[in-house]
C-alpha cells in the first residue's frame, strides 16, 4: 500500500484492479485547508486518462508490476516466443499484444517488458532496427528529397513509406516507436 | 533558480519594507523557536529542541498588539512540516502585518497597494505578465466565498463545507478562476472556516476572513482578528481535540497569548503573505524553486 504522500509523477498504482501510471502530480493545500494530492494518470492497459485527487489519509494499492528484459527467440506459428537472458525461461506473447511491433521483431532483439500480474502489458523494442526493402518502385536517381515518399515492402510484407531514392534491396533503418523510415543504411 | 530572480527578489523585499515604513509600520522581530504553536487543523509544526519552529509569527505578533504596538510587520522564516511542491516548501519566507483599528476590508485595499508597489519596483509597472497572461495589479476584484463557489463550482460554499468537498472544489474549480487578470480577494469564509477571525456582525454565517489571489495562486490570508478571549479559547480547544483525534503532534497551550487576550487585544486586522509566491508572480516563475537559493 502507498500512502498519499508517496504519490509522485511516474509512480504506478492500482485502482479497481487496473494498473495506472501517474503522468502529472501536484501537491496542493488551499488556505488553512487539508493537503490534497492532485494526480493525472493513464491506464497502463487501455491508455485512458483520468484525474483523481487524494487526501492525506488515503491509502493506495500497489500494482503487481514487474519490469524485465527478454530476448525475442522465434514465432511458433501462434505466438511470439521470448526468453529470459539469465534463466532462459520462455514467455509466449500474442500477436494482438504486439500489434504492428511484431513486424519489427528481429531474432535476439533485447526487448523491455512491463508485466502486470505476470502478463505483458507493454513491450518496448530496440528503438531502431534495420530491414531490407524487398519491393518498391525503382528509385529516382539524384532525388535526395526525403519529404516525397512512396510505398515499400519489407521481407515480412509490412509496408512503410520511403523516400523516392530508395531501391529494392536497400537496407533501411526504421524507428520502432513510430514504425517510420529513419534513414538508408546500405545501397543494394 | 537564477541570479536574476534573486536580484528581483531582493528588489521586492526592499519595496515591501519601504511601503510599510511609508505607511508608519515598524519592523518587528519575534522568536523563530517557540514553546507553543497555534493549534491548526491542517498545519503541523517542525519540532525543535525544547519547542517548535514557528509555523507563522501570528501569536507573538498578536501579543505585540496587546502590548500597544499599533502598526507593524515581520518578514522572516516559518516552517510547516511535510509541505513541499510547486508552491510549497517546509521552510518558507512569511510576511505578516497587523494594524490596530483597521477593519479587514481596509487591510485588503492596503494589501493590493502593497503588491502593486512591489510590482512597480521589480517590473517597472503594475501591469505584469505571468505565464503568458497579462495581469494588471491595479485591477482589484472582491468576491465572497459563497459567490465564488456558486459561480465556479455550481454549489453553495456552505453546502460544500457541510459535505466535506470544500477543499477539493477550492483547488479544482474555484482557485483557478481567481486573479485571472488582476488581484482577487476571496472574502467572507463560512463561519466553520473562520480560523482565528471574528464572525461578521452583519452576517454571522460568515467570518471576517479573506485570501488574496493572483493568477490562481493564493498569496495571503487575513483576518478581522478575533479578540474575544473566551471564544478564542473555545476554538483552540476544538482544534486541540481535532488534532488529538487525527493523531497529530500535541502542543502545549500558549499561556502568554491567553494572558494577552485577557489583558485585551485591540480591534485589529492582520495578514500573512507567502513571500516566495509573490516572488514567483513578479519573476514570472511557475515553480517556487526558481525564486529561492536552496
Amino acid at each position: 500500500m502507498y500512502s498519499a504522500s508517496d504519490l509522485k509523477k511516474g509512480l504506478k498504482i492500482e485502482i479497481d484492479g487496473a494498473p495506472w501510471i501517474i503522468t502529472e502530480f501536484e501537491f496542493c493545500k488551499p488556505g488553512k485547508g487539508t493537503a490534497l494530492y492532485r494526480c493525472r494518470m493513464k491506464n497502463m492497459i487501455t491508455g485512458i486518462g483520468m484525474e483523481k485527487t487524494y487526501r492525506p489519509t488515503d491509502k493506495i494499492d500497489t500494482p503487481d508490476i514487474e519490469e524485465r528484459e527478454m530476448y525475442y527467440s522465434y514465432f511458433d506459428g501462434h505466438h511470439y516466443v521470448f526468453s529470459d537472458p539469465n534463466t532462459y525461461e520462455e514467455m509466449q506473447v500474442s500477436a494482438e499484444t504486439l500489434g504492428d511491433q511484431a513486424y519489427f521483431l528481429l531474432e535476439e532483439s533485447l526487448c523491455n517488458f512491463v508485466l502486470y500480474k505476470g502478463e505483458p502489458i507493454e513491450i518496448t523494442l530496440p528503438t531502431f532496427i534495420e530491414k531490407e526493402i524487398v519491393e518498391t518502385e525503382p528509385g529516382v536517381r539524384g532525388d535526395t528529397a526525403t519529404n516525397v515518399t512512396k510505398p515499400a515492402k519489407l521481407d515480412n510484407g509490412f509496408e512503410i513509406q520511403v523516400p523516392l531514392f530508395i531501391n529494392q534491396g536497400d537496407i533501411v533503418k526504421i524507428d520502432t516507436r513510430t514504425g517510420k523510415y529513419a534513414e538508408r543504411v546500405n545501397k543494394a | 533558480m537564477n541570479i536574476d530572480n534573486l536580484k528581483k527578489r531582493s528588489a521586492m523585499l526592499r519595496a515591501l519594507r519601504e511601503f510599510f515604513y511609508a505607511h508608519d509600520f515598524f519592523e518587528a522581530e519575534t522568536p523563530v523557536r517557540i514553546p507553543a504553536p497555534a493549534p491548526e487543523e491542517y498545519i503541523e509544526a517542525v519540532s525543535a529542541e525544547n519547542g517548535f519552529l514557528r509555523t507563522s509569527p501570528e501569536l507573538a505578533l498578536k501579543r505585540l498588539l496587546a502590548a500597544g504596538g499599533e502598526r507593524f510587520f515581520e518578514l522572516g522564516k516559518a516552517f510547516r512540516s511535510g509541505e513541499c511542491g510547486r508552491k510549497h516548501r517546509e521552510e518558507f519566507t512569511i510576511l505578516e502585518y497587523y494594524a490596530a483599528h483597521w477593519d479587514y476590508r481596509k487591510l485588503a485595499a492596503f494589501t493590493a497597494e502593497l503588491f502593486a508597489a512591489a510590482a512597480r519596483e521589480v517590473c517597472g509597472s503594475p501591469h505584469i505578465e505571468f505565464q503568458g497572461r497579462a495581469i494588471d495589479l491595479a485591477n482589484v476584484e472582491y468576491i465572497t466565498v459563497d459567490e465564488a463557489y456558486r459561480k465556479y463550482a455550481g454549489v453553495s460554499a456552505f453546502a460544500a463545507d457541510a459535505d466535506g468537498s470544500f477543499d477539493e472544489l477550492m483547488v479544482t474549480k474555484v482557485e483557478p478562476e481567481l486573479g485571472r487578470d488582476g488581484i482577487t480577494f476571496l472574502i467572507d469564509y463560512p463561519a466553520a472556516r473562520a480560523s482565528l477571525s471574528r464572525l461578521s456582525a452583519a452576517d454571522p454565517r460568515v467570518a471576517e476572513r479573506w485570501e488574496v489571489y493572483i493568477s490562481g495562486i493564493e498569496l495571503g490570508n487575513a483576518f478581522g482578528e478575533l479578540v474575544d478571549a473566551a471564544e478564542q479559547k473555545r476554538r483552540f480547544a476544538a482544534a486541540y481535540r481535532f488534532r488529538a483525534e487525527q493523531g497529530m503532534k500535541p502542543y502545549p497551550e500558549p499561556r502568554d497569548f491567553y494572558a494577552a487576550l485577557e489583558r485585551g487585544i485591540p480591534e485589529s486586522s492582520g495578514c500573512a503573505v507567502g513571500v516566495d509566491r509573490l516572488a514567483m508572480i513578479l519573476c514570472d516563475a511557475p515553480d517556487i524553486a526558481e525564486v529561492r537559493w536552496e
